[in-house]
């Protein structure tokens, strides 16, 4: 059948629609669906690589007919993102992150969305000048713990007072970067 | 203007030099996102925050560019300054991105002189360093990104974790950041219905194939874009290395089919070559549809040895300059499609008529 809006294409989306229990059927191609995507749940934003990353991460359906806040009592986390304000239902829609802190604040979907994306979870590639040394610091503070709780088990109190120093200024140098 | 200065403009000084495997591989470029931190992503970020990005990676490139001479010769420009055509221009030499010309708040980007280097600025991350070359070159292009990404992280502190690797606003980029692609012509395989097999394959191994506009865009003129999609978990090296193993064998594979084409139906190819040539020489209307399937068709010809009086850049050139960003900044007026398809046929034929006169 063609579609009854434009008279040109076939109709190719078909759907109801509820409104007080009267129940109308539609018949549209999709151009002019696209058109009327305004007033329709689903058919308003094309479908993009986005759309699909909430199917990926299982994310709650979205409905757009829903009044928002049923939404969110149903939601169990009610998030945002302290740095750039971005909510669970908005990175949910988007599949975006808003910011870097975006990263921590969604964490527990971190792993399953990357490795559904990437097949991996772990960065290993280049790492910045910056963050190498960042790493090492961090790396040679674990080892300074270590040895400094060793130090105490041993009582040797002299040593472990230097590297209980050595911590402290590894510490300030990490805050510092 | 006369054609021979625009050209001169149209084209971009990269484009003007042939690459390594330019007969079926027209360019390679690298891209890689970075973020700073400390500020949101563009797409959450307010007015004075975009326009902080932009003066901070601006204050940091001019510290860093008497280090390397590509950053000396380039130049920032904002996108707010720029008129809708002019944008345009940029978006169809591929020096940024439709999104940045369209939709980005403070967008801007610090293009190099010859055009091979361009750093979008606030486009969906706040740095996209892109490096293009003529022909098969993805570990040149690479060595040249990851060197103007090491100056800038000397003034600026890039979003970055021990897990997940440079942080980027979609998750499709996110560890290395980096997006490899080539462009390759493949007229040969598409004459003999090869690429439906080849195409999927290619996907299966982790690579997506594209129309030369990129995202969603159709294979005009039998141009595909081959990109990684896989960011995150490979090196650098490891991505770029597997991409160039796929061309390889697709210039493999687009060689033979080459070969057995002129060597099973020769009369036919040229017919299908001279027919085009003789369509772009003296057609009056053309969209860019046709008009990118006939240049693919003479381009054959050329890297084939039929036609030896137009030269394989001419082709590259027209490619660039029939779409319609360019079209209208030659007429130098605005144009709706019709007067696009004249104009189109115009310059074509001016193009090819100017080849004639410099044998």
């Amino acid at each position: 059948m063609l579609c009854p809006e434009c008279g040109k294409r076939p109709a190719t989306i078909h759907y109801k629609k509820v409104v007080n229990g009267q129940k109308t059927e539609y018949h549209l191609c999709e151009l002019c669906a696209q058109e009327k995507g305004e007033q329709m749940p689903g058919f308003d934003h094309g479908f993009s690589f986005h759309h699909l990353l909430s199917g990926l991460l299982n994310f709650e359906p979205i409905t757009q007919m829903g009044n928002p806040q049923d939404d969110a009592s149903h939601s169990p986390q009610v998030l945002r993102c302290p740095s750039c304000g971005l909510t669970y239902n908005q990175f949910s829609k988007i599949g975006r992150f808003g910011c870097s802190d975006c990263y921590s604040t969604f964490q527990q979907w971190l792993d399953p969305l990357m490795r559904k994306v990437h097949g991996n979870t772990k960065h290993n590639g280049k790492v910045p000048e910056r963050a190498r040394g960042k790493i090492r610091m961090r790396h040679d503070l674990e080892k300074l713990k270590e040895q400094l709780h060793r130090k105490i088990h041993e009582e040797a109190f002299e040593e472990a007072a230097q590297i209980r120093d050595q911590i402290r200024a590894l510490q300030r140098q990490l805050e510092t970067e | 203007m006369s054609l021979e200065n625009f050209i001169q403009r149209a084209t971009s000084e990269w484009m003007k030099v042939k690459g390594p495997q330019s007969d079926i591989v027209f360019s390679s470029r690298v891209r890689i996102a970075r973020n700073l931190t400390e500020l949101p992503f563009p797409m959450m970020a307010g007015t004075s925050q975009g326009e902080k990005v932009v003066k901070t990676i601006e204050k940091a490139w001019k510290k860093i560019k008497k280090h390397q001479p590509i950053l000396q010769s380039a130049e920032l420009i904002r996108m707010e300054n720029l008129t809708d055509l002019e944008k345009r221009v940029l978006v169809e030499k591929h020096l940024i991105s439709p999104s940045l010309a369209e939709d980005s708040r403070h967008g801007a980007a610090i293009i190099s002189h010859d055009e091979s280097l361009s750093i979008m600025i606030n486009e969906e991350d706040h740095l996209r360093i892109q490096v293009l070359y003529p022909g098969l070159q993805l570990e040149k292009a690479w060595e040249l990104a990851s060197s103007i990404d090491n100056l800038l992280e000397k003034e600026l502190s890039f979003a970055f974790d021990d897990q997940v690797g440079y942080m980027t606003n979609c998750p499709t980029n996110v560890g290395t950041g980096i997006r490899a692609s080539v462009m390759v012509h493949l007229p040969a395989l598409a004459m003999t219905q090869q690429l439906n097999r080849l195409i999927p394959a290619i996907m299966q191994v982790g690579l997506a194939v594209r129309g030369i506009y990129g995202e969603g865009s159709e294979a005009l003129g039998q141009l595909y874009q081959v990109s990684n999609q896989v960011t995150l978990g490979q090196s650098e090296e490891e991505i770029i290395e597997n991409l160039i193993g796929v061309v390889l064998q697709m210039i493999e594979h687009e060689q033979s089919a080459r070969t057995r084409l002129t060597s099973i139906s020769i009369i036919q190819l040229e017919d299908r070559v001279y027919r085009s040539l003789g369509i772009l020489a003296y057609s009056r209307i053309m969209d860019s549809k046709e008009a990118m399937k006939r240049l693919s068709d003479v381009r054959l010809g050329i890297d084939l040895g039929m036609i030896q009086d137009v030269g394989s850049n001419v082709m590259n050139e027209l490619m660039v300059m029939i779409q319609p960003g360019f079209l209208q900044q030659y007429a130098g007026e605005r144009l709706n499609p019709e007067e696009r398809d004249i104009q189109r046929a115009d310059l074509i034929r001016e193009r090819l008529r100017m080849e004639k006169q410099t044998d």
